[in-house]
Formats: structure tokens, sequence, C-alpha cells
């Protein structure tokens, strides 16, 4: 089983909950981050590093003895990776999406495929191996995270529990992040902003048709907007996880939400057979 | 000679943009003539990256020989660059009193981009 954890707003709780979840239960798991533009689980997880492997995609070189200058490629392109003045085009190759559109529109054949990196995969395991932690993580200067959070994805097994760490908002990257998860568990916190983003969240995850329920983190703060918006959607609130002190002192240190609030432990074991036996809406 | 300057306006008493890719037009002035017309770039307002370039592109097929803006970023600059389009910095004023200075060799070319990209 997959279960992802997204939200629409950052800074929610998504790695604390991801996390604790992977900490939680006594089965192997596989804790995959697909936060590439700030991958931090590792920070809670401390895995032991066995491998990493390098992200490559591919774009266009140009044969400029072969190119007419006709400038089709340019104009088929929708990101602006080539420009044409007349000349054989410039090539910006950070914008490219390695749609492969040029290469056939190109009369001439004249475009070839250059591999290039835009990221790593950190590949390693925790709590004496029983936590396998995949990590993808976006080169600086690159602005293509799907392709990374695809190879993070490629190493998960169909056999094995995993967590899906998402990156936040609800745009390509989530998208990507969410594809083939069984069930998303969409962490927010008790305010204004919680719930706008956390609305945003829900219509995606709903035309994705996934099901899904809420987790609450700094519970007793803020007001009372998301749990009356939950309750009006027939949402199921997965769990609260309350606001402490001692919370904010743990996870300064890289701590894990059960050395702060233990008792929250038990509810976060249950959670995969939960999820199992369907406890979708209340 | 034409003259582009990226403006939000539709004439030459409207203002300079501080923008150059996300401009929503730019008056290209013909030196010769005494004439202008305003280039469209509205298609670059929302567009998700690439806007420099795209502008850049815009620019040049005015046949304009020279653009004067506030800032280039760095792909602007090498499209523009490659276009043999000379890339011109000026400050805030309107369209006219900006080429009105240019004209008056108060204003320089700029050997490189002046900002980063997504400025």
């Amino acid at each position: 089983m997959r279960i992802a954890v997204a939200s629409g707003k950052g800074g929610t709780g998504k790695t604390t909950v991801a996390v604790a979840l992977s900490m939680a239960v006594s089965e192997k798991v596989l804790y995959a981050d697909c936060d590439v533009e700030e991958p931090n689980g590792s920070i809670f997880l401390r895995p032991e590093i066995s491998r990493t492997e390098k992200v490559l995609v591919e774009v266009p070189e140009i044969d400029e003895e072969k190119c007419i200058s006709c400038g089709k490629c340019a104009k088929f392109c929708q990101f602006n990776a080539l420009v044409s003045l007349g000349t054989p085009p410039l090539v910006f190759p950070e914008l490219c999406h390695s749609c492969g559109g040029c290469a056939i529109v190109c009369p001439t054949d004249s475009i070839s495929w250059k591999k290039v990196s835009i990221g790593e995969i950190t590949v390693g395991s925790a709590d004496s191996g029983r936590v396998s932690v995949i990590q993808g993580k976006l080169n600086v200067g690159s602005s293509l995270a799907p392709p990374v959070i695809r190879q993070v994805k490629s190493h998960i097994a169909d056999d094995i529990l995993t967590v899906i760490d998402c990156p936040p908002g609800t745009a390509c990257p989530v998208i990507e992040s969410l594809d083939g998860a069984d069930y998303v568990l969409l962490v927010t916190e008790p305010t204004p902003f919680g719930l706008h983003d956390l609305i945003l969240a829900v219509d995606t995850v709903r035309v994705l048709g996934m099901p899904f329920s809420v987790v609450i983190n700094r519970f007793d703060e803020g007001d009372d907007g998301v749990e009356n918006y939950c309750k009006n959607e027939k949402i199921h609130i997965m769990a609260k996880i309350p606001h402490r002190r001692s919370m904010a002192e743990v996870y300064s240190r890289g701590g894990i939400l059960f050395d702060a609030i233990p008792e929250m432990l038990d509810l976060f074991k249950s959670i995969p057979q939960m999820i199992e036996r369907g406890i979708e809406v209340e | 000679m034409k003259i582009a300057v990226p403006s939000p306006g539709k004439d030459l008493e409207s203002d300079v943009d501080s923008r150059f890719g996300r401009a929503s037009g730019f008056i290209v002035y013909d030196t010769d003539e005494k004439t202008f017309i305003v280039a469209d770039n509205s298609q670059n307002l929302n567009a998700a990256q690439g806007a420099g370039i795209q502008a850049a592109q815009n620019v040049s097929s005015t046949g304009a020989g020279v653009v004067i803006a506030p800032s280039f970023g760095p792909n602007a600059f090498k499209v523009l660059k490659a276009a043999g389009v000379k890339a011109v910095t000026c400050s805030a004023g309107t369209v006219k009193a900006t080429i009105e200075d240019y004209l008056n060799g108060k204003l320089s070319e700029s050997d490189a981009a002046n900002v980063e990209g997504h400025w």
C-alpha cells in the first residue's frame, strides 16, 4: 500500500507526519521523499546511505551543418527552450521538458539528444534496516521536479508499505507524487491559511478520485474553521496532533513526533490498518 | 534605426515598463521616419517560463536594432546578443524621454545581464 502525505500549504507538518508514520509501524516500510526541492525527511530518519544515482534528462543538440534555420523547432517549443533568429536555434536546456517535439518537426533531422543531469537520488536505510529511505533532490537551477520524482517512485516495490512525502502545493510536482498512491493524508493546520490551502488540496485529490483524510497539526491553536469544513464536507479527520512546546523543542533537535508526544504512537501505528479497512468518511 | 522600449502604454508619453520579459508590449520608434508602432508582448504575461527569451525574439522580429529597458535577465540578454540587438539600460521615465536620452548619448549599452533570471 502506498500512502501519500500531502498538503496545500507548506510548513503544515507533512514530513513530521510522514516520518512519524514510517517510525510508528513495526513492519518494513519505504519512505520516499518526493519533496525534491527541499527533501528533509533524512534529517529526522538519519538513514545510512548505500548509494546515489543521477537523474538524467535528454535535451536537444543541434547539428548546425544539417540545420537549415527554418525555425520550426523553436515555433513548436511551448517552453521557449529553443530560439531561432533566422539562425540555427539557440538552446536553453534548463527550460526543456524533454518532450521530443522539436526533433519530430525538424525537416532535416538535425536534432539529436544529449543527456544532462538535473538531480540526484539517494538510497539508504534507517531504523536498523526496517525503513528504506529514497530521497530525490533537484539540482539548484533546474526547474523540472517531475522527472526526479518519477525516478524516486521507480524504486517503490508493490509489496512493501510506502509512505510518500509530497511537496507542498497543488501543481505538477504534487500530481506526479500522488500518481499511483492508494491513499492520501492531507496535513493542515487550524488557521485560515491552513483551511484555504486545504480546500485547494481537497479539490485536487477529488479530481484525481483518490481516497483521503485529514491530519490537523498544532491542533489546539487557531480556530475551528478546518474542523467545521471537514464536518460539512464529510471528510474524516484521521489525527489531531496537539500543539506542544515540547514538540517544537524535539523538532528543533531533529527528533520525531513520538519523542515529544508518545501518546500519538498507537494512533499512527493503526493508520495503515484503518486505511485498509476503508475508513474514509465518518 | 528602430528603438524598442517596453511599456504598458500605447504612445510615446507612456512610462517605461520596469520589466522586460513580462512587459505587455514594446513601443518601437523609427528614428528615420519619426513614427512608432506598438508591438504586442502580452502572450508573455502568463508564460510559465522563458518570458525574457520570447520577448527578446519579439523585439528582434520588429527589426529594432536597439532595445532600452531598466533591466535584462541572462536569457533575454543572450538572445538579444545573438540577434544583434543592442541592449541599453535606463531608469524610470517616459518612453519619449528615454529615447531622447539615448539619442543624446546619455545611456550606455550593457555588456552583460544586469539582473538574475526571474527578477
